[in-house]
């Protein structure tokens, strides 16, 4: 019987009737008296020196408050970045500084180099168009493998090349590596395109800052995932505001999906020119500016080769990735080809040697960082690439080499510094195998074959890391910030309680899920729970939402703040019932005491925390509000597998998806509704990945695709219905709740699966081409079919 | 600056707009209904769909001008008069239709022109129906199944396939 509340019911989601009725409040929704608005001169050169920036035709336009360029920006810290990386020399990165307004250079299409503040935005739009900028153009560098050659131009004139670091991990594994690959009995190498992507979350990045001269106080409205982290990026290192004089306020955010994680000029501008222009500044990006502002995602160039013993074993793996940061450092851009992705590398395997190099270069591009998945994509599109083709290579069945090499006992450490805490990798391949009806796909085949078409099938296993932590162990591997979260539970006097948490939701359903935890903890109906986010003021210092972290980080946090609160009631209880307080017991929000029919309500608790006058005040203070912050032990360690099935007409090249299944392993579920539309929605924006989505720059550095005329998102004919499925559920085992996450499974886990089905289709028409790359577009499949590209 | 006057959920408003404000910007700026979504700039993503004189428009092209004494229905005028949501909308949230909500708003107004002239439409006609509206969290698979719930046919349960 599903239940009807608290953990593991399909809670139906609270923050909906908002949404349904038009009165969610996004940031865009938010208007303040005497706002005036800004508009972002961008640059439309990917490369050049800026010899002039002209702002006089601009200034007396009609409505211009203020027109700022760099020059207003001198003395006012860079974007900072959060990671640092050190190389296999044991040197920090290449740390380039990163302006609000371009000094002296711009480095990328859409880099602001002017802001104009008016009115209207339609004035500060008309205004922008009179500044004149004098820039020489530069030659751009694009491509990743020709910036860091000798004597490429350089994105940074003060750094020593391109490069911004060259990392080996595990570097003492390197020779014995190499060694594994001269006595291997069969190597397979593959060279492929992680594809560069857009995050596009359907609401555009919006900021609204606001000063207020009574306090000395600012206020930042903005798109973020992280308002916390924010505030302390921003006010430490950019601007220099103290944390108690500057408020963060994320609302409603529409979707984040990695690309809201980090701190972006348009913020600190609006704060700024706030306080300067002593009014509020907004500013709402259009999608055009969204696609050349917002950070990028992927874009990896790797050789992979993998070596196996006479009996398929695998026996070591080895992988040089190109990853392109951009023209500057986004806030945690080194992190993700790094620890986000060479620690990943094992996959589900135990493959006892690896090794994994990576090369991160500035290219004329806009900057690259986290998105879905962030570096765990990469590192699954390689390795199941990788293994499928030698399974084709070995002619054995790449389910079977994969149940071969699976790693079965657990705990399992890694060659890759990590340690998985359980799993069970063939349980979710039976899972896979019987959900997706392998058996009848030869009919299925036969079918699609009558009608002219090709059909292919194709799986891959996947193993992701979520809720990264510990903040110790990531303070040496370079995170300039802990990794841990925060939970306030304040019980109101009545009973009710609101949880303050670090966590944010921008799509996930935290307030319907989270008070779920709080409620079955209690006892007591999930409506008396209020979860608050989003706000520096309301809610303790938290490190935000990505990675997968919320339930596992965020609703640990949550979980130890709710067991001092019932300790504390218990003690309170206990004095209410003149009974011991080890005798006491919590259960459907009552107190009893053990073996006997004496109880007290939760209610009546919580009053008596709140009017003390029979009280134990000599033992415990008045009130009932506790705060927590948990820092995990480990990582938690989701693992799955996922088959697609698709159709490929051989005249066109058009590659539809005709069956997706998804065998998942979260853990423990909270909400099963919430879990499978996370997933289904990473499935989808994989399967874009692999089919439709491209972000394309031209040789001079012009962004190609810069709107949804020539950017494919995923539309609802694109995509099947999925079949989903978590009941393998092997608990974490490091967190309260037993849950790993499950935000981004369904983008890592995707790919591979749509690609070697792709392939498993041409094969059968005769066209074994080894690999293709990402998005298989119809010209792509056609011209591969017909030895082209 | 050109006076219009529409009557948008059933009341009349009016405003002053120039030549170059759109619907959408009239409606959230000037109307203060900040339910008809902007996503894009060319037209593609579907967030702002609203109802003109009963059809599916994009309010991100057409001029408020151009709407000048029509009847405009947004999100905020969907829900039944005592307030709870409508079949649509209660459709959505019972199958988990919707997660970030921004494309909610213009999902549910294409989904109701949809039932509108389709009462029964099949799984594949409301992909079809949808190719104008852009959703990048959900999927689609629930949003195709609360439509279908909403005009009748059986879906399974959510979370229980
Ligand atoms: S805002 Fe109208 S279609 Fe995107
Ligand atoms: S629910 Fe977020 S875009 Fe559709």
């Amino acid at each position: 019987m599903p239940k009807d509340g608290g953990i593991g019911a399909s809670s139906k989601r609270r923050e909906d009737v908002r949404f349904l009725t038009g009165n969610g409040k996004y940031t865009d929704d938010i208007n303040m008296r005497g706002q005036a608005y800004v508009h972002f001169l961008r640059s439309d050169i990917a490369h050049g020196k800026i010899t002039s920036v002209d702002i006089s035709g601009a200034e007396g336009m009609p409505g211009v408050v203020k027109v700022f360029t760099g020059s207003d920006f001198e003395g006012v810290g860079g974007m900072p970045c959060g990671w640092q990386v050190t190389d296999k020399h044991g040197q920090p990165m290449q740390e380039p500084p990163h302006p609000i307004l371009a000094q002296g250079k711009v480095r990328h299409v859409g880099e602001p180099i002017a802001a104009v503040v008016a009115e209207t935005y339609a004035q500060a739009r008309d205004a922008a168009e009179a500044i004149v900028v004098d820039i020489d153009e530069l030659p751009a560098v694009v491509d990743m493998k020709a910036a860091v050659k000798d004597g490429a131009p350089k994105v940074h004139d003060d750094l020593t090349s391109n490069l911004c670091y060259d990392w080996g991990f595990v570097e003492e594994n390197k020779d014995a590596v190499n060694k594994a690959f001269d006595d291997a009995a069969h190597v397979t190498t593959l060279e492929l395109v992680n594809n560069r992507l857009v995050a596009n979350p359907m609401e555009p990045r919006v900021a609204l800052g606001d000063y207020d001269r009574s306090g000395d106080e600012s206020t930042l409205y903005t798109t973020s995932q992280n308002p916390h982290v924010i505030r302390l990026l921003m006010g430490a290192f950019v601007l220099g505001i103290p944390e108690h004089k500057l408020r963060v306020v994320a609302p409603d955010v529409g979707g984040g999906f990695g690309t809201k994680i980090f701190h972006y000029q348009e913020e600190a501008f609006c704060t700024f020119a706030a306080k300067a222009c002593n009014r509020p500044v907004k500013w709402t990006s259009t999608r055009s500016e969204a696609f050349m502002s917002d950070a990028h995602g992927r874009d990896h160039v790797t050789k992979i080769e993998l070596a196996l013993d006479g009996d398929n074993n695998f026996t070591a793996i080895r992988t040089d990735t190109y990853a392109n940061m951009g023209a500057y450092l986004s806030t945690f851009a080194p992190s993700v080809p790094t620890w986000l992705h060479g620690t990943l590398m094992a996959g589900n395997y135990k493959t006892p040697l690896i090794y994994v190099n990576v090369k991160a270069v500035f290219t004329n591009t806009v900057p690259v960082d986290a998105y879905r998945g962030a570096g765990r994509p990469e590192a699954t599109f390689q390795l199941e690439r990788l293994v499928d083709k030698a399974a084709h290579e070995l002619g054995v069945d790449p389910i079977a080499l994969r149940r071969q090499n699976f790693v079965t006992e657990f705990p399992y450490a890694t060659p890759v510094a990590v340690e998985y805490d359980t799993g069970d990798y063939n349980a979710t391949m039976d899972k896979l195998e019987e959900m997706s009806d392998r058996a009848g796909f030869e009919a299925r085949r036969k079918e699609s074959e009558a009608k002219g078409k090709l059909r292919g099938f194709g799986v891959n296993a996947y193993i992701e890391a979520c809720g990264i932590a510990p903040s110790n162990l990531v303070g040496q591997l370079g995170a300039r910030a802990g990794l841990y979260e925060s939970a306030t539970v304040r019980v109101n006097a009545t009973g009710g309680l609101v949880v303050m948490t670090g966590s944010h939701s921008h799509g996930q359903g935290h307030e319907t899920s989270f008070a779920q935890v709080v409620a079955e903890m209690i006892g007591i109906d999930e409506g008396m729970v209020e979860i608050v986010h989003g706000d520096t003021a309301r809610t303790p210092m938290g490190m935000g939402t990505y990675g997968s972290r919320s339930i596992a980080v965020g609703g640990s946090a949550m979980v130890r703040a709710t067991e001092k609160i019932i300790a504390k009631a218990k003690k309170i209880a206990s004095h209410l019932l003149e009974a011991s307080e080890g005798d006491i017991e919590l259960k459907d929000g009552a107190f009893s005491v053990a073996g006997t029919d004496k109880s007290v309500a939760w209610g009546d608790v919580t009053l008596a925390a709140y009017v003390p006058h029979n009280y134990p005040l000599d033992d415990i203070e008045p009130g009932l509000e506790e705060t927590a912050f948990y820092d995990p032990a480990n990582f938690t360690y989701p693992a799955g597998a996922y088959a697609c099935e698709v159709e490929l007409d051989p005249e066109t090249g058009q590659v539809t998806i005709e069956r997706f299944s998804a065998a998942d392993d979260f853990g423990n579920v909270i909400n099963p509704m919430i879990v499978e539309g996370q997933v289904h929605g990473g499935l989808a924006q994989g399967i874009g990945q692999a089919l439709l989505e491209n972000c394309a720059y031209d040789s001079d550095g012009q962004l190609l695709s810069a709107s949804y005329m020539d950017y494919a998102m995923p539309r609802a004919a694109d995509l099947p219905m999925y079949q989903v499925d978590h009941s393998c559920q092997t608990p974490c085992t490091h967190n309260p709740l037993g849950v790993k996450g499950c935000g981004e499974a369904g983008a890592i886990g995707s790919p591979p699966a749509v690609i070697n089905a792709v392939l498993d289709a041409m094969r059968s028409g005769g066209h074994d081409i080894g690999h293709i790359d990402m998005p298989v577009s119809p010209g792509r499949v056609w011209a591969a079919m017909h030895g082209g590209n | 600056m050109t006076q219009v006057t529409m009557t948008v959920n059933g009341k009349s408003m009016s405003g002053d707009v120039e030549g170059r404000t759109l619907l959408a910007q009239f409606l959230r700026d000037d109307m203060g209904l900040t339910g008809t979504h902007i996503g894009c700039d060319t037209s593609q993503c579907g967030a702002c769909v609203v109802h003109v004189n009963g059809e599916a428009v994009k309010a991100c092209t057409m001029f408020a001008v151009e709407a000048n004494g029509a009847t405009v229905d947004t999100i905020e005028g969907q829900a039944n008069a005592d307030g709870s949501l409508n079949v649509i909308q209660q459709a959505f949230q019972d199958y988990h239709g919707l997660q970030c909500g921004f494309c909610t708003p213009g999902m549910v107004m294409s989904a109701a022109a949809l039932l509108k002239e389709n009462s029964k439409p099949t799984e594949a006609e409301i992909r079809h129906y949808l190719d104008g509206n852009i959703c990048r969290c959900t999927g689609y698979h629930n949003i195709v199944k609360a439509i279908m719930a909403a005009s009748g046919q059986d879906v399974p349960a959510v979370a229980a396939e």
